[in-house]
């Protein structure tokens, strides 16, 4: 296969995140967190590229595919590469937008181009349309509080518990199901 | 909410997280769905009175044989069709493998037996029901096969969606050999097969409203 222009960089790319991702998976939070940073710098150049047609869109995706990529990350396998697993989610979550939208017609490039993902970056964050704050609060409050007193508020596990009388791994569970209901919003959203 | 601060809420507090591939959730899932349809067939249908004489003959074992690969490569697709970006390579081809089998076995019986024999080996006693059956102890399964790539990330729902039916047909099939009283090749080159491709196709029907995450 013909290897794109940009790709002189895409070792580079490739290995740095994979090594954040790895350790931030090993429980490194801080490592996660650059991880995330330079992959929706990355996602946002790569949408915006995909959404032309509806430069609206390209916030709340970015912010969509980085919330499944946090809820399905046990998922990744390290012997595998690592832009084809986030190629694979990106593009499943574009389609499932355009799909929702029924606006394939938009749709400018190949969607194939499994290199491009982690290519550019693009710093420049536009305003989401959409606000996750505010869908988060239609959560029910055994997922609503964990996530907002630890996710949020950065408060520890066991303080949380004691605020909300939940037992620790309720809160953990709380955390975890809490994250996987915001994405289901955020699709079922109009 | 910006998207740094999404982001900042996403990392914070993250912690470790074990990679899964899948093959403890499938495990888990078939341990417990195929005793419940094996139970639903001893409810429904009951063992094949004659199971003893049967273990004996190579006959049952080809069949068994026949739909145990069907369900072992169904879980190999199965399993690569529930995580991003791991490519099914040649997995799929390899269903071939056990039909052909299953077909070579077939004709070489059709070839020596007479028109009677032949229509005997091919429709058995109970070609009208073994597919429909087949499909009704794979919903159990089914069910297990799909809690567990929810508990995943398939991305190609449809292809998902048919691996996890065909998974279930195959382990449901493997089921029915139990209860059911034929035995020849052709019949179980067709109406096993039918009987497997029938919550394939619901699955691939289904994939997209099941396995949407």
């Amino acid at each position: 296969m013909p290897q794109p222009e940009s790709s002189q960089t895409q070792p580079d790319t490739e290995k740095r995140l994979k090594d954040l991702f790895s350790r931030g998976l090993a429980g490194d939070d801080g490592a996660y967190h650059a991880f995330l940073s330079e992959l929706g710098k990355r996602l946002r150049a790569y949408l915006r590229n995909r959404l032309r047609g509806l430069p609206d869109e390209v916030e709340d995706l970015v912010q969509e595919v980085l919330i499944a990529v946090h809820n399905q990350r046990h998922t990744y396998d390290a012997a595998l590469p690592l832009t084809a697993w986030v190629h694979a989610i990106a593009k499943f979550k574009l389609i499932d937008l355009l799909r929702r939208r029924s606006r394939r017609e938009l749709l400018t490039d190949s969607l194939d181009d499994a290199l491009e993902v982690l290519c550019d970056s693009d710093e420049a964050a536009m305003q989401a349309r959409r606000d996750v704050a505010k869908l988060l609060d239609l959560l029910p409050e055994r997922q609503r509080l964990p996530i907002v007193y630890v996710k949020l508020e950065g408060r520890s596990v066991a303080e949380t518990a004691g605020m909300t009388g939940m037992s620790e791994s309720a809160v953990k569970v709380g955390v975890h199901r809490g994250l996987k209901a915001l994405a289901a919003r955020i699709r079922n959203q109009p | 909410m910006k998207t740094d601060d999404l982001i900042a809420m996403l990392a914070r507090d993250a912690g470790a997280v074990q990679p899964d591939r899948g093959g403890r959730r499938f495990a888990l899932a078939l341990v417990v769905a195929v005793p419940c349809s094996a139970l639903l067939m001893l409810a429904t249908l009951g063992l094949n009175p004659a199971l003893d004489r049967y273990v004996r003959l190579p006959d049952f074992w080809m069949k068994v044989l026949f739909v145990f690969a069907l369900a072992a490569i169904g879980l190999v697709v199965a399993r690569r069709l529930s995580r991003p970006g791991v490519k099914l390579g040649r997995a799929p081809l390899a269903l071939v493998i056990p039909v052909l089998v299953v077909w070579a076995i077939a004709a070489a019986t059709l070839v020596s037996d007479d028109a009677a024999q032949r229509t005997e080996a091919f429709f058995g006693q109970t070609w009208a029901v073994c597919p429909f059956l087949i499909a009704m102890l794979s919903v159990p399964i089914f069910a297990g096969t799909t809690w567990a790539m929810r508990g995943l990330a398939p991305t190609r729902l449809r292809l998902a969606g048919a691996a996890a039916g065909l998974l279930s047909g195959a382990a449901g099939a493997l089921v029915y050999c139990l209860h059911c009283p034929e035995l020849t090749a052709p019949f179980v080159g067709f109406w096993y097969l039918l009987g497997v491709l029938i919550p394939t196709g619901i699955g691939a029907l289904l994939g997209r409203r099941l396995l949407q995450w």
